[in-house]
């Protein structure tokens, strides 16, 4: 399949406000992606601009502040799905199509509970949440990101492992929470962890450093077939130098640290 | 008509960083006897029903929507 066959949905509604990068990340891979309103799967416009979910081969959840952000981060957006197109995008995972959810598209995966899924695509009840900060505040600032997974997650497969990358974070409710004590090891144990937060020189993260106080440090996980990865920090930020903080003091890589996120999965289609 | 009431608290043991924080702000405002502080959300919901289908209702849109299981606990009241 070459890049440009690749059809991508960047799902957005009223209120998801980054569409616009991670149409540009998927853009600059290769893929063809398109910017579809959640009317234009469920049917509510006209005609010609009706769209299926299963014509695409990626569906992206963009960042923001979706529903205005009312009731929780991303509950409206993944209640809105669930009671319309809820068993078609629980097929698209089945088939192991990716799925992206970035900082809201993240809180909107796990409120659709496609994230963490430790034993099931899509459970009927929330295992986890994307709690407020401890800080009680939005936090936002260049965050160090390692790449903490063994292999499932497609889309780290071109990120050399322990590799750190530096992905700024923006987000008020980020802390990945679950009243299961042992969480973090079933995790641990599918390899669903995929990034962690850590200090500037690799260490453990503290705060700053971890911006919301999250077990574990964790900043991305992946369900258990690996293909869908939801991440609070934004890799759609920084696909070119120019938009790294540190571009004029030494940052020298032509390409920015979020693009390989990106790159990686469309390894999948080679 | 009838209006239920929907009271949305954190479940026990989790950490209420709103509260917290508001706590910290009114011993700078010069509260010093506050002793805690706890952020509650309510909703008023009208609705064309009777008060038992309305707590149903109200139970339903709890479970969909309005309180999250992990950390959310509520409780549904006719007014």
């Amino acid at each position: 399949m070459k890049n440009e066959d690749v059809k991508v949905c960047v799902l957005r509604i009223e209120g998801t406000s980054c569409e616009d990068d991670m149409y540009q990340a998927f853009k600059m891979v290769g893929a063809s992606p398109e910017k579809v309103h959640l009317k234009q799967l469920i049917g509510q416009t006209s005609s010609s601009l009706k769209r299926n979910i299963e014509d695409y081969d990626i569906l992206a959840f963009p960042g923001g502040f979706s529903a205005g952000d009312y009731v929780r981060g991303g509950a409206i957006f993944a209640a809105r799905i669930k009671s319309t197109i809820g068993p078609q995008i629980k097929k698209f995972v089945e088939s192991e199509k990716p799925v992206i959810g970035v900082c809201n598209g993240f809180q909107t995966l796990v409120e659709l509970s496609l994230l963490p899924a430790l034993n099931e695509t899509m459970s009927s009840k929330s295992t986890a949440v994307l709690y407020r900060n401890d800080s009680s505040r939005f936090e936002c600032r260049p965050t160090f990101l390692r790449n903490d997974n063994r292999g499932k997650c497609i889309f780290t497969s071109d990120i050399p492992k322990k590799k750190i990358l530096m992905i700024p974070s923006a987000h008020a409710e980020g802390k990945l929470l679950s009243m299961d004590p042992k969480f973090v090891d079933k995790l641990v144990e599918n390899d669903q962890i995929v990034f962690r937060y850590v200090g500037e020189n690799g260490e453990n993260a503290k705060y700053p450093w971890n911006p919301n106080g999250s077990l574990s440090d964790i900043a991305g996980i992946c369900n258990s077939i690996g293909n869908v990865l939801g991440m609070m920090p934004h890799p759609e930020r920084v696909l070119t130098r120019f938009t790294h903080p540190d571009w004029t003091r030494g940052y020298n890589s032509e390409e920015g640290d979020g693009l390989c996120v990106f790159r990686s999965v469309m390894k999948k289609f080679l | 008509m009838v209006t239920v009431e929907i009271r949305i608290e954190l479940k026990k043991g989790i950490v209420d960083p709103e509260g917290k924080n508001v706590m910290k702000t009114l011993k700078l405002l010069g509260f010093s006897g506050v002793r805690s502080v706890k952020s509650i959300k309510v909703f008023d919901v009208e609705l064309d029903a009777s008060p038992e289908e309305a707590i149903k209702s109200g139970e339903e849109m709890c479970t969909k929507l309005l309180a999250n299981s992990v950390i959310q606990d509520f409780k549904v009241t006719v007014r």
